[in-house]
């Protein structure tokens, strides 16, 4: 375009046509834009693009294609003023000198670009002929060289194949001559005891001898050759028989027969065989050590022997097998298998034996160490000789001692919880002995409960070793599912808090029955600690091996409140148990009393018999001992000076009220209505009723059972007048004292008018004493 | 001075709607001692009950039990008491012919004067001890007669028309302590041979012709053995109670084990029963008040309640008998105090009575479903 403006720009002068340069840049490109445009189907778009714009075939349009500069200038004369053609002139002056001086500009800029560009291209032209012509010389030199190379190499051809030939010919003679000194040097070698050296060059020659058989010279060579060949295989076999050397050289025997073509199938027999001789031997060893003499070294010992001896000829023995024997297919491999099965079977055994010899042990470190050798050992040939499955059978064995170990674990956990029932039994005997105070109930159970939790606690410990990292067999699903899961939590720990609960039921059951073989004492404190594990020792137990084993199986657990409800159920049995045992004494203790007394004969009471007071002071003892471990629970709302009250309620009011009316002839159906009317208001006493955990329950629970006796015993005897007093003045002693132990002290009162009532019942004579004289006897003794 | 005394024994007669209970039981003044018997008639059909009063002038009564033959005679333990001891006798008496269960003649005011038991003969002399218990051979002539004297075991022949007692044969317990027979029962199998006593915990068996110790079952309870009762139907089933609140089944070939035990009750049993028709129904009576009847089907003789051929029971009848499972029937609460004696009336299988301390009896029946579940 710039060229093109400089073209044209000489040719009209500026004068000319002042506006025509300015209008016609933009004319060409308007044109060419409105073809593109109408090409484009946009004309419609540049009509709405520029509504107010000119028509373009307006010839006034100074822009315009078809721009006629008179009608232009005709319109502008006509229609504008004078000042607005000015205006016009003016500007249109201005933009053609505008217009002027840019095209100048353009012109000289390009104009120099012009001539350098076509001095270049002048430049290159030369340069170009120039190189024409060296390329041409180039051309016909290299013609020569061709011509002259094809001349040399016929000449030489002749002379090439003659070479080839005679370098043939070298070669053959070479071997020939190494056939030729075969049978010597196969001699020398054998001498040497080379057989490498002498079956490589037997190899090396055979297929030879073989192929030119039919000439008879090298057939004399293959037959000494053979003979020698005969000779090696046989001292080969010699030396593999002595079997003297190691694995290694008899592996290196083995293969030099093999490639001197000796059958396989008997030399892997053969091989097996001398392999089998040696793991046997180290079998044997093994055996010796486990021996019946105690001093065997220790199992982490043995089991390193066995792994280094038996495993690691194992493993030789496989490895130089497979090496030797691994192309004459699966049969082979079969029997290698089977091999490897038998003595590894013949090892589990022994180290079965071994480890059942450490059953006994209670050291667990070491036997997990020692597991941990053995299946680490056998995990390489496992890797080896899958086939023969002995990684399986190791993993099993690891299974099982494992489960043998919890059962032991479990056993000893009982045996000691057994051995702690045993002390506390020795030590609640001994205070009696020695007549001074033992331990107190409270810290006999502290003492059993720690030591039984530490137990647990190393239980726990000592089988957590076999799951820990370092140990190779704690990543197999055993380990790390049903082991944790019914192992562990479940047998073991679940287990023995099971049979910790029956053990102390067992104390209800049988022994019970035939009276105190299980000191009371025993009893309450086994409760006791049933119920701490009821609310606390149970789910602290469980956590710790929850977290200690993460036990990831999904197998049923059995849930925490289960074990807590039979632990619950345990001690309830038992501190009921002990009531009943406790209420058997006492009552023991009343019935002979009153069974053995001659209550016709009896002379006026002046005291409370002396079994009264031993009844109070044993349930004053027991009040004690269940105080120790029980809390106090809860009574009935007392007035604030019960025993007052009680008295005068019982001696007078009541007192008479039953008794009056035996004074008349007609009182005992009167007697008989008061008593049912007054059992109609009262509760029924239930007398073997199940107790609850706190002291005044377990006293409520054996008094009552000891005052039905007494009331039973009653009903069964005649009594003379002073018999009725006695009674009366036993009961009302009684009275004074137990109140303060039961729950409900009403309770107290009902059972022992009722045993007064019964007496007086059972007496052809009821004279009752006087209350005033009853209290002042009591009060005195 | 009248007092009212403990209750002694209950037996139920032969009749039809009849019952004899004996209550007992009251004394006048201090030497001269008499028991009442009651005898009381239960018509069953109008629920009229006749009581008479009987003079038992000997003393108070322990334990009674009536002649299986003869319904107007019964035996009684009793105590004496002479020198200001006490002493328990045993005698054989006859009631008066008009108040023999049955004779409706009886008076209607209850103020008539007493009768008085005709006795027949004593038991021997007490040389041998306190008599606890006397048992009728169950099945005889109402000849023979046992006697349980604190360790000795009498068999007596009643003769000439029971006037006379004659001490057939004897045996006794010897051991260390002192060893006293607290009940006893005849057992009605084997041509009644053998007879069960109990002594503290353990319950004996002899047998009656050799008077020698069949078995033993040392410490059957844990403590005292209250009563006995044979299985009617089971040859060698026994039931025994005592103070440790159980009821204990045994097998008399097997002794080291019970077949079964209850534990129903809160306090001692005194009484077991078993029903004399249908052995499943067992009755026990104990101090805590209460009457427990139980259906002990799976040791009674006919485990499956009875066999089911009928063809008119639907099949989910036939399947709900399928298991047979022991259960308390009902416990009866009506007592007020210690419940000492049950019994069965012999008459009607359906019909039972229970004796408390406070004098009061109660007959009560079997429930009407499970009587047309046995039956039907």
């Amino acid at each position: 375009m710039a060229a093109a403006a400089a073209g044209r720009g000489p040719g009209c002068g500026p004068g000319d046509s002042p506006e025509g340069p300015e209008a016609e840049a933009p004319e060409r490109r308007r044109k060419a834009h409105g073809m593109l445009k109408l090409y484009y189907g946009l004309s419609e778009v540049e009509a709405a693009g520029r509504p107010a714009g000119p028509d373009p075939l307006d010839p006034t349009d100074l822009n315009g294609a078809h721009f006629d500069p008179e009608v232009y200038l005709d319109k502008l004369r006509r229609e504008c003023p004078l000042a607005q053609l000015m205006d016009s002139e003016t500007d249109m002056v201005r933009q053609i000198r505008a217009l002027d001086s840019d095209m100048q500009t353009l012109v000289y800029e390009n104009y120099n670009k012009f001539i350098s560009a076509t001095d270049t291209i002048r430049k290159m032209k030369n340069d170009f002929r120039k190189m024409e012509d060296e390329m041409d010389r180039l051309a016909t030199n290299m013609a020569v060289i061709t011509d002259f190379s094809a001349r040399i190499s016929a000449t030489l051809q002749d002379r090439h194949e003659r070479i080839t030939k005679l370098a043939g010919v070298h070669a053959l003679l070479r071997k020939l001559q190494f056939l030729f000194e075969l049978p010597s040097r196969l001699t020398k070698c054998v001498e040497l005891g080379a057989y490498g050296q002498a079956v490589r060059y037997q190899g090396r020659a055979r297929a030879v001898l073989q192929q030119y058989q039919h000439l008879p010279s090298f057939r004399a060579i293959q037959d000494d050759c053979q003979v020698i060949t005969a000779r090696l295989a046989q001292q080969l076999r010699q030396r593999f028989r002595e079997g003297g050397s190691g694995a290694p050289e008899q592996a290196e025997c083995v293969e030099l027969l093999l490639a001197l073509g000796e059958p396989a199938e008997e030399l892997c027999e053969e091989f097996l065989a001398h392999g089998r001789a040696r793991l046997e031997e180290e079998l044997r060893s093994l055996e010796a050590e486990l021996g019946p003499s105690p001093p065997a070294p220790d199992v982490l010992e043995f089991t390193d022997r066995g792994g280094s001896g038996f495993v690691g000829g194992l493993c030789q023995v496989a490895a130089a097998y497979q090496e030797l024997f691994a192309a004459q297919g699966p049969a082979s491999a079969e029997k290698l298998a089977a091999f490897a099965r038998e003595l590894g079977s013949r090892y589990f055994a022994l180290v079965e034996r071994r480890l059942a010899q450490e059953q006994g042990g209670s050291d667990n470190s070491l036997l997990v160490r020692a597991l941990d050798r053995f299946h680490r050992r056998l995990r390489a040939p496992g890797a080896l000789l899958a086939a023969a499955g002995l990684a399986e059978a190791a993993t099993e064995i690891v299974e099982r001692v494992a489960r043998e170990r919890l059962g032991q674990h479990l056993q000893g956990l009982q045996s000691a919880f057994l051995g702690c029932l045993t002390d506390v039994r020795q030590a609640l005997a001994a205070p009696r002995v020695a007549g001074k105070e033992g331990p107190g109930l409270a810290e006999l159970l502290a003492n059993v409960a720690s030591s039984t939790l530490s137990h647990i606690k190393a239980s726990l410990a000592s089988v957590h070793l076999f799951t820990a990292k370092e140990v190779s067999f704690s990543n197999k699903p055993y380990f790390r599912g049903e082991f944790c899961s019914q192992g562990v939590r479940e047998s073991l720990i679940v287990g023995f808090i099971r049979s910790m609960c029956q053990t102390a039921q067992n104390f209800c059951e049988s022994p019970g029955e035939k009276g105190g073989a299980t000191p009371p004492a025993l009893l309450l404190l086994l409760s006791r600690l049933c119920l701490d594990y009821e609310t606390a020792t149970i789910s602290y137990i469980l956590t710790l091996t929850d977290e200690q084993f993460l036990v990831q199986d999904q197998s049923p657990l059995t849930p925490v409140s289960t074990l807590c409800a039979e632990a619950r159920e345990t001690a309830r049995r038992l501190l009921t148990h002990y009531v009943k045992l406790q209420g058997l004494v006492i009552s023991q203790m009343l019935r002979k009393s009153v069974e053995t007394r001659d209550w016709l004969g009896t002379l006026e009471p002046r005291n409370v018999r002396a079994v009264m007071k031993r009844v109070v002071e044993d349930t004053t003892a027991i009040d004690v001992q269940v105080g120790l471990l029980y809390e106090e629970g809860v009574r009935k709302a007392q007035s604030s000076d019960s025993s007052k009250r009680t008295f005068s309620v019982y001696s007078s009011s009541r007192q008479q009220g039953r008794y009056a009316p035996s004074y008349t002839p007609s009182a005992p159906m009167d007697t008989n209505l008061l008593s049912n009317i007054q059992k109609l208001f009262s509760e029924r006493i239930d007398v073997f009723s199940p107790v609850e955990f706190n002291k005044v329950s377990v006293l409520t629970g054996i008094i009552k059972i000891s005052l039905k006796t007494l009331l039973e015993c009653v009903r069964l005897r005649t009594f003379g007048r002073f018999g009725l007093q006695q009674v009366q003045v036993d009961c009302h002693f009684l009275q004074l004292y137990l109140w303060r132990f039961v729950a409900d002290e009403e309770l107290v009162h009902l059972l022992l008018d009722e045993v007064v009532a019964s007496a007086a019942l059972r007496c052809p004579d009821p004279v009752p004493m006087e209350p005033s004289v009853v209290e002042v006897i009591c009060e005195r003794g | 001075m009248f007092n009212f005394i403990f209750s002694s024994d209950l037996t139920v007669d032969k009749r039809v709607n009849v019952d004899i209970i004996s209550i007992p039981l009251k004394i006048i003044q201090k030497s001269m001692v008499i028991a009442h018997i009651h005898v009381i008639d239960f018509d069953d059909e109008n629920n009229i009950i006749n009581k008479n009063v009987l003079l038992h002038q000997a003393g108070e009564i322990w334990h009674i039990s009536a002649s299986p033959a003869d319904k107007g005679v019964l035996a009684t333990c009793y105590n004496k008491t002479a020198d200001g001891k006490v002493v328990t006798c045993a005698a054989v008496w006859r009631m008066p012919a008009e108040l023999e269960p049955g004779g409706h003649e009886s008076p209607e005011d209850a103020a008539s004067p007493a009768h008085a038991l005709e006795l027949l003969c004593h038991l021997g002399p007490a040389a041998h001890g306190s008599t606890a218990c006397v048992a009728w051979e169950p099945a005889g002539d109402g000849k023979r007669v046992i006697s349980l004297a604190d360790n000795h075991i009498l068999l007596w022949d009643l003769q000439e028309s029971s006037s006379q007692a004659v001490l057939a044969s004897s045996a006794s317990l010897e051991g260390k302590g002192q060893l006293k027979f607290t009940t006893g029962r005849w057992s009605p199998h084997h041509n009644c041979t053998q007879v069960a006593t109990a002594n503290d915990t353990a319950v004996r068996g002899w047998d009656t012709r050799t008077m020698s110790q069949i078995y033993c079952i040392e410490s059957a309870h844990g403590q005292l053995v209250r009563d006995l009762d044979f299985n009617p139907n089971k040859q060698y089933y026994l039931a025994s109670c005592g103070d440790d609140c159980r009821v204990k089944f045994w097998d008399t070939r097997n002794v080291t084990e019970p077949v079964k035990t209850l534990e129903e009750h809160s306090h001692w049993v005194w009484g077991v029963r078993y029903n004399h028709s249908h052995d499943q129904l067992v009755l026990t009576g104990s101090s805590d008040s209460r009457v427990i009847l139980s259906n002990m089907v799976s040791i009674s003789s006919e485990p499956f309640g009875h066999l089911v051929d009928d063809d008119d029971l639907s099949e989910q009848e036939e399947r709900s008998q399928e298991p047979p499972q022991d259960s308390v029937i009902a416990t009866y609460e009506e007592h007020e105090d210690s419940v000492y004696a049950v019994d069965w009336s012999s008459a009607d299988p359906w019909l039972f009575a229970s004796l408390s301390y406070d004098g009061r009896l109660v007959i009560n029946r079997v429930p009407r479903a499970l009587k047309y579940h046995i039956l039907l």
